[in-house]
């Protein structure tokens, strides 16, 4: 069985992301940049399955401008086998994403599909339910527990109410938590090693498929500011705040 | 042709709160025509009280034994075959939601609007990125339906003044049967709920362990208030996965909020931002959360939780 795992290569998490003065954007200019935190989870799972013996093959990929080859190369010295870069201009939105991961998917035929459950940076948390819909295979989201028998995962996912166990016949689109795993760090000789594995990469244009209409971005802006606070010095202090904004 | 369809969320015999503020983010479309379907292997309790909300027109109830545990899978080709009558279709932004909406909206044919936080106009929306770090405009364009979650924390639920009338329907998919439900686990706390409670009392890594919560489960008993967690602290095991409130995990509005040995990490921070009031309790003054908290106390919980208890 082959897993395919999605990498975004995104602004790290402990960027504090600043929005850019004309509303254009948000600064990305000398940002440190990394691999989506969701998904390095599901490359570090689907890397556990294999060293498991329950597929023979992680294939990494990634959607995005030649600098997405860093993320690529990273997750390749984490374990993976190989790389597929699939070349844009400009970013994608989820449909498109999708459309791209299910060519891919055409082509590999994976037992797994497996990406993270939401892109750090546009938050959508989209892409893994359309890529199932797409695919017409069963989606495990949210997991924080996988278990693979039978050509079936049994799969535990962090829901509103708590925790919900699902069986789903493979192959399937599996989308990460943060508690499925704590990912491995990359060791020097890996990264030495995994400039050899391959890496192929193809314009998006030769995949043959149609971009979906995407949301036309109007401007951005920074968050409300929440109003300046007050510190109180002690317990009857903070009573007595909260007693007079009538809270309790 | 202008009609909103909303999905509803529901636990077999209760409409979960979150649909009746998805309710209100519908109603702020200049929309009138507003439905509401239930899926459901006997939809009549919930749609009986999806007609009572203020500003739904009409209720569609649609029961089949499969839907006894709503699987995207099942549901998302019902929300397909239902959505050429609608310009709107939208779900609340829960882990229900997130599951089934983007499903459909690929069966459509469209992007989905994640999160909508505010309705500029009928195809233009504020929704946050970057864990809450920018706000984004963002328009839809022509040429299919507006596919879109609501952000809970943004609107109030809607009020149950209405009486729409229901009608039945019949399903239209058929079960894939490669998804199967086995179970589900919850704490079932006695106490109110974490996404819809007025205050809520949350506990973070400083706790130091299962047992040492019980402080902060005996403050928020003494004041009815939910209780959450950083994500540090459930990463630990001192709560269940569900109490945790940040980008990951529930986005919450309540009244008051107090987050005791907190750091204030951006992402906790983008699941409180719209609380009312924010308290922090932390002993090292420099500590982030101090930066967002209307009113802040610098010192040790293990000494300051107790003696909270006993002043209120
Ligand atoms: C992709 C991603 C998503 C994430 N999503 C979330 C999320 O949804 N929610 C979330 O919470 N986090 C989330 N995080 C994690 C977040 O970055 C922080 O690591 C986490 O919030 C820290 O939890 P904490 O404040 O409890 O712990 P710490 O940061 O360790 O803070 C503990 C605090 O307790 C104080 N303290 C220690 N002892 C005492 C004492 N005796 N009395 C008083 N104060 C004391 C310390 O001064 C410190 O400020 C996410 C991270 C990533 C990468
Ligand atoms: N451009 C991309 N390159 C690689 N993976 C992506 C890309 N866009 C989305 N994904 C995958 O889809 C997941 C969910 O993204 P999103 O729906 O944008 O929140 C991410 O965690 C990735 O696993």
């Amino acid at each position: 069985m082959k897993i395919l795992v999605a990498l975004k290569r995104v602004v790290d998490y402990n960027v504090r992301v600043r929005v850019k003065s004309d509303g254009s954007g948000v600064e990305t200019d000398g940002v440190k940049m990394s691999i989506n935190p969701f998904d390095e989870i599901a490359l570090e799972e689907a890397l556990r399955i294999k060293e498991r013996g329950q597929a023979d093959e992680v294939i990494v990929c990634s959607i995005g401008g030649s600098d997405v080859q860093q993320q690529l190369r990273t997750g390749l010295a984490m374990g993976a086998d190989r790389a597929i870069h699939v070349e844009t201009a400009t970013a994608v939105q989820p449909l498109t994403a999708a459309r791209i991961f299910l060519k891919l998917i055409e082509k590999e035929q994976p037992g797994i599909a497996f990406l993270g459950k939401q892109a750090i940076d546009d938050d959508c948390n989209q892409t893994g339910q359309m890529l199932a819909a797409l695919w017409d295979r069963p989606q495990a989201t949210f997991a924080s527990k996988v278990e693979i028998s039978d050509g079936k995962a049994t799969v535990t996912r962090e829901v509103d109410a708590g925790l919900e166990t699902i069986e789903i016949d493979l192959p399937a689109v599996l989308t990460s938590d943060l508690r499925l795993n704590e990912p491995r760090f990359v060791k020097l000789p890996d990264i030495m090693k995994a400039k050899r594995k391959p890496l192929d990469s193809m314009a998006i244009d030769a995949l043959g498929i149609e971009t979906a209409a995407e949301l036309e971005a109007v401007t951005f802006e920074p968050p409300p500011k929440r109003g300046g606070g007050k510190m109180v010095g002690s317990i009857d202090e903070l009573v007595s705040e909260l007693k007079n904004k009538g809270l309790l | 042709m202008s009609r909103i369809l909303i999905i509803a969320e529901h636990d077999g015999t209760t409409l979960n709160v979150a649909t009746a503020k998805t309710v209100t983010g519908a109603n702020a479309l200049g929309i009138d025509d507003i439905d509401v379907v239930v899926f459901a292997d006997d939809p009549e309790a919930v749609a009986g009280q999806a007609a009572a909300l203020t500003g739904v027109s009409r209720v569609l109830a649609v029961a089949h034994a499969d839907f006894l545990h709503p699987l995207a899978a099942r549901l998302a080709p019902e929300i397909a075959a239902l959505a050429g009558d609608y310009s709107h279709i939208l779900a609340p932004s829960t882990t229900f939601g997130k599951d089934l909406l983007p499903r459909a909206a690929a069966l459509i044919g469209v992007n989905q609007v994640s999160d909508i936080m505010e309705v500029i106009d009928a195809r233009t929306f504020k929704r946050p990125i970057y864990a809450g770090n920018a706000i984004a405009t963002v328009r839809v364009p022509e040429g299919g339906p507006v596919v879109g979650t609501i952000r809970t924390a943004s609107f109030a639920a809607a009020e149950s003044e209405g009486s729409a009338d229901v009608e039945q329907r019949e399903a239209q998919a058929a079960d894939p049967g490669h998804t199967r439900f086995v179970k589900v686990e919850g704490s079932d706390g006695d106490g109110p709920d974490l996404s819809s409670a007025p205050i809520v009392v949350s506990g973070g890594r400083a706790l130091g362990s299962s047992d040492n919560f019980a402080i902060i489960y005996s403050l928020a008993r003494k004041m009815g208030a939910a209780v959450g967690a950083s994500r540090a602290a459930v990463d630990a095991g001192y709560v269940p996965n569900e109490l945790q409130v940040g980008q990951t995990g529930k986005i919450i509005a309540p009244d008051l909020y107090f987050a005791i040995g907190i750091s204030g990490a951006i992402q906790h921070l983008t699941g409180i931002k719209d609380a009312g009031t924010i308290v922090a309790i932390n002993k090292d003054a420099e500590a982030p959360i101090f930066e967002i908290a209307d009113l802040g106390l610098v010192g040790d919980l293990f000494e300051i939780v107790p003696e909270l208890e006993k002043a209120l």
